[in-house]
């Protein structure tokens, strides 16, 4: 601590160095929302203005709740999200605890089989998914993407959270069981301290659910089950010509995973750095 | 000595003799449907990927979808083009978002003022949609909206106001650049989580022997975080070969212009689903799929065999 608080030169220059990576980082981003408030002609005369009282406008935002189910997609897709990292939260801590928990024949060759999904894309699946989800009667419907968001979020999920509950101590295991406690007793007490494992498997599962336009466009393209990247894609494709309505329709489908973003930075940052180098 | 039962069991296992149906409860659920979901349908598709629709139903042919994509001038021309984009567009991830990664890792685990602010920007592109951060891409760099043209009119680089992503001979590498935009967070962070774990003492060292910030870089700091680099290679790698919403949202499935931005995953999505010009075929889809996964495959392997061996020499 002492020698980073003397100022060197290479300190400034990497600030600078950081300064300026960080506006190329957040630059499009910027301008975007911010020219989503202004009219046509400032957006076109002056792009980097901020809007004023003059130039302020929400015509895009009018254009886009009246030609697009905004509100439905946003739903849906929180559906989806929600849906699948309760079901990847639930279904992985149990693998995980039997798998870091007991030791069994199986053990070593299931936790290879999970992870074979941490490095072979489940979207190289999709012919025989759709075959799958045509022959349950899943196609256009949320659940279809649930369980496919679920299926992919199980390998690295339990590899994250078994390396946690390995560090669970031993002994207070031990006294549940003496005192009694069934094994489903001792996985339940056992969640609540491994919660900032937890945290770091929704932050890092969350981003790439809610995000993904590929399933959404195969599994579930109609107009009921239409995610917001899915609807927002289709909307921008329509009225690509609109700008007040594209910057819109941009800015409505940056901001709330920003925010999401904001809420879980802390636990994405560890989950991404601890989760795949355990 | 190997059997469980002559180890001397850690605990009391009051449950030993009984089934232990705890076990099956607590793994079925993940192994079901990871098998179901995703497991069975990679398996089902390459087995497809055998198959052909003959007079409408379904017939094993062996191999001759995969002989039909590599010989037949319909496929085996769209297939190497894409294997070669595909190609060109990780190496320049390789060559640009990796070591600008990390550079950016360094400068931050230098532990300024700010660096939590610093890394919270960097990161955020990495967080929106990707087909987001392409439609707000297009529109930068659409020459109608003129912002590219405000940018470099003041820099005298008026040269450089080009449509980047109308031309053939520079829309891939824009698209290269602009997936580059958006993922360089992640190396960022897993390069910077492999620089923090680097023991103090090893730059107090350094420091006494009066080495500068380049000696301990390149003497300290990037042996000790090879294997990550490593992994952040096969990561780039895994998720190259994978891409496919980035050039399909700015593009469209056509992947122009004149297939010029096409990779494995628009050709894939192309092949299974067709488009105006061809009919889908999902056999034929099928057996791209099984192309994609044969060269993640083979760089998997590379990895493993060549890469990781010669690791193990290194890692503390």
């Amino acid at each position: 601590m002492i020698q980073t608080q003397k100022k060197r030169p290479p300190q400034v220059f990497a600030h600078l160095g950081l300064m300026i990576y960080s506006l190329i980082a957040v630059f499009p981003t910027v301008l975007i929302i911010m020219n989503s408030f202004k009219n046509r002609s400032t957006i076109f005369a002056h792009p980097f203005a901020l809007p004023t009282s003059e130039t302020f406008t929400l015509d895009g935002y009018k254009t886009l709740t009246e030609s697009a189910n905004f509100p439905l997609y946003f739903l849906n897709s929180l559906t989806v999200t929600l849906g699948s990292l309760a079901l990847i939260l639930l279904v992985s801590s149990m693998a995980a605890f039997a798998l870091s928990e007991y030791t069994f024949r199986l053990n070593t060759v299931l936790a290879l089989y999970l992870s074979i999904g941490i490095m072979v894309p489940i979207r190289l699946g999709t012919v025989g998914i759709l075959d799958l989800m045509v022959k349950f009667h899943l196609v256009n419907t949320l659940w279809a993407l649930i369980l496919v968001y679920t299926a992919q979020g199980i390998p690295l999920a339990v590899f994250i959270l078994s390396s946690f509950m390995r560090g669970v101590p031993r002994d207070l295991k031990e006294a549940a069981r003496i005192d009694g406690a069934s094994e489903y007793r001792i996985y339940s007490l056992i969640l609540p301290l491994i919660r900032p494992a937890l945290g770091a498997v929704t932050a890092i599962s969350m981003v790439p659910i809610w995000n993904d336009l590929w399933f959404p466009l195969i599994l579930a393209p109609g107009e009921q089950t239409k995610t917001i990247v899915l609807g927002a894609s289709a909307f921008l494709g329509q009225f690509v010509n609109d700008y007040n309505a594209v910057l819109a329709a941009l800015t409505l489908a940056i901001v709330p995973v920003v925010l999401l973003y904001a809420v879980f930075s802390r636990q994405l940052v560890s989950g991404i750095t601890s989760g795949a180098l355990k | 000595m190997l059997t469980s039962d002559l180890k001397p069991s850690r605990a009391p296992r009051p449950r030993r003799r009984t089934f232990p149906l705890h076990l099956v409860v607590f793994l079925a659920p993940a192994v079901l449907i990871y098998s179901v979901i995703m497991i069975y349908p990679i398996l089902a598709s390459l087995w497809l990927s055998l198959n052909s629709s003959v007079d409408g139903v379904q017939t094993f042919v062996g191999v001759a979808n995969y002989q039909k994509l590599l010989g037949s001038e319909l496929y085996a021309q769209p297939l190497f083009n894409a294997l070669k984009n595909n190609f060109i567009f990780f190496v320049v991830h390789m060559l640009v978002q990796n070591p600008v990664g990390l550079l950016l890792a360094v400068l931050l685990s230098l532990k300024l003022r700010g660096t939590p602010l610093y890394r919270t920007l960097i990161f955020t592109p990495t967080v929106l949609s990707v087909v987001i951060v392409g439609f707000a891409w297009k529109l930068i760099l659409n020459p109608v909206w003129g912002v590219q043209r405000s940018l470099l009119e003041p820099l005298h680089l008026e040269a450089l106001d080009l449509p980047w992503l109308g031309l053939a001979s520079t829309a891939l590498g824009t698209l290269s650049l602009i997936s580059v935009w958006q993922n360089i967070g992640i190396p960022m962070l897993l390069f910077l989580a492999a620089l923090v774990r680097i023991p103090e003492e090893l730059y107090e060292a350094a420091r006494l022997d009066g080495a500068g910030t380049w000696t301990v870089f390149r003497r300290i700091q990037l042996p000790l975080i090879l294997p990550t680099v490593g992994i952040v290679s096969v990561l780039t790698f895994v998720g190259n070969f994978n891409a496919f919403d980035l050039i399909y949202a700015v593009q469209g499935a056509l992947a122009g212009p004149n297939f010029a931005s096409d990779i494995l995953g628009t050709l894939f999505y192309r092949t299974f689903f067709g488009y105006q010009l061809q009919a889908g075929d999902p056999y034929m889809g099928a057996a791209v799929a099984g192309v994609m996964l044969a060269v993640i495959l083979v760089g998997l392997l590379i990895y493993l065999l060549g890469w990781q061996r010669r690791m193990t020499e290194v890692t503390l």
